[in-house]
């Protein structure tokens, strides 16, 4: 999976589980708890909702390294999905 | 009360019958989805009252014209032929759920040409095997209940309609709140728990399992809530007709604030039932309902006690208002790092603020200090939860 694909997949989990967010106005270096009042079980469904489309399963100490998007998108792809 | 589970806005599925007929829901304004009723209509006639509940009309919902503002029968009539009086069109006997869902649904009775019930009467499932006006957003139940809970697919979906929206669910809630405060001797007590214990075990046991299993520490402070409720009795149930009613059983509102604004309570009904997995699985399945606007009859069953969970977002203590006719909600602030003395010695720990609000009338001080002591007591042994 390249840097494209891995957006794509967050940027589709991200508005299932929040619908209401506009994620032309996210900005994708900054934290997603900051920016939509992500909260624990959105964290959860975000990673549930990753692994459902890429069958990779997130531990929870790799939970800090999925703050932003672009953080997101580079540990999916360093995690080879 | 800002809790738990920020939600965006939400929309009932209207395709399940509601577990009370609006009339019902009026009489004892569920804290649910359904408390939208809780303004208390002017009725003096019974027989008003009557043709209202015949024609499943929500009396919260009509504009009296009478006397002092009072709801007439003439008024009730007008309202039955606005949201499509399937009673005027019929002669054939009709079971009430059909009716309801005739109204709620926008089907019209006389449309449908071979009941199947006994004796050739309308049921339920005549209805729903009619194609529906507008067979992707069910009209009528929205606009009773759910013009303020619309999906975030919303074909109506503007700045105006969602400001109505807020402004329609947020008045709501102002409704259901004041009508607690003026009528519910609340008092509010408050303890310190030590999260420690909790959180370890949430970590190590999250860590030996897959993501689908995993668990949130919000889930033990709900597990720790149902056991203490059974445990205090006079925490758990409803005061109604000037007393109270204790409840055998838990079911468990869980307040949910949306994005959008306002407030909403689905139910985790026999949470008594539940282990702490399939409560915690409850838990994201009720707020993934409510997220993409399809609770069920089921999330909207009255609770016997409600949790507000501020979240990890939230402020660090929150002292809630009581669902009439609940006589109880407990309120857990986010989880933070406090400086902890024990045995002598201090240390950093993660704390929890719990808090209860209860109904004087149905407790008092010391019920509720044991609530808050039972709680702090199971989040101490998270293995036995």
């Amino acid at each position: 999976m390249n840097a494209e694909q891995a957006r794509a997949v967050i940027e589709r989990v991200l508005s299932r589980i929040a619908p209401e967010v506009d994620l032309l106005a996210v900005d994708p270096t900054e934290s997603l708890t900051d920016q939509l009042a992500i909260n624990s079980m959105d964290q959860l469904n975000l990673v549930l909702g990753v692994h459902e489309e890429t069958g990779v399963d997130i531990p929870e100490r790799d939970y800090p390294k999925l703050a932003s998007v672009e953080g997101f998108v580079t540990y999916l792809v360093a995690r080879g999905a | 009360m800002t809790p738990a589970l920020a939600v965006p806005t939400a929309v009932v599925d209207l395709l399940v019958p509601a577990p009370l007929s609006a009339a019902a829901v009026a009489d004892r304004a569920v804290p649910t989805a359904l408390v939208v009723v809780a303004r208390q209509p002017l009725v003096t006639s019974p027989l008003v009252r009557h043709l209202a509940e015949q024609h499943d009309i929500d009396l919260t919902r009509v504009a009296g014209t009478g006397t002092g503002g009072a709801i007439t029968r003439h008024d009730v009539e007008n309202a039955s032929r606005l949201a499509g009086g399937p009673l005027h069109r019929t002669n054939r006997p009709t079971s009430p759920r059909a009716r309801r869902l005739a109204t709620q649904l926008g089907v019209d009775l006389a449309r449908i040409e071979h009941g199947s019930g006994p004796k050739g009467s309308i049921i339920g499932a005549d209805v729903l095997a009619r194609p529906r006006p507008d067979s992707k957003t069910p009209r009528p139940l929205q606009e009773v209940f759910a013009s303020d809970l619309s999906p975030g697919r919303d074909p109506l979906r503007s700045a105006d309609a969602a400001t109505a929206r807020t402004a329609n669910m947020r008045r709501r809630t102002a409704a259901l709140m004041a009508r607690s405060k003026r009528e519910i001797p609340h008092y509010f007590l408050s303890t310190e728990i030590d999260m420690s214990e909790a959180i370890g075990w949430v970590r190590d046991t999250n860590a030996t399992r897959f993501v689908t299993e995993r668990l949130l520490a919000a889930a033990l402070l709900l597990r720790a809530v149902v056991i203490a409720a059974l445990e205090v009795p006079e925490t758990n149930g409803h005061w109604v007709d000037d007393e109270f009613r204790p409840a055998s059983g838990v079911h468990l509102g869980v307040a949910v604030s949306m994005r959008g604004g306002g407030l909403i309570a689905p139910c985790i009904a026999d949470a008594h039932t539940r282990s702490l997995d399939e409560l915690m699985s409850a838990l994201r399945d009720v707020v993934g309902r409510v997220r993409t606007g399809r609770l069920r009859s089921g999330d909207l069953v009255d609770p016997t006690i409600t949790v507000t969970n501020l979240g990890d977002q939230g402020a660090t203590a929150v002292f809630g208002v009581i669902y009439p006719p609940q006589v109880a909600l407990a309120g857990f602030g986010k989880i933070v790092e406090r400086p902890w003395a024990e045995h002598g010695l201090l240390g950093v720990r993660p704390i929890v603020v719990a808090t209860v609000s209860a109904d004087h009338r149905a407790s008092d001080g010391q019920s509720g200090s044991r609530f808050l002591n039972r709680i702090d007591t199971h989040l101490q042994a998270p293995e036995k939860l």
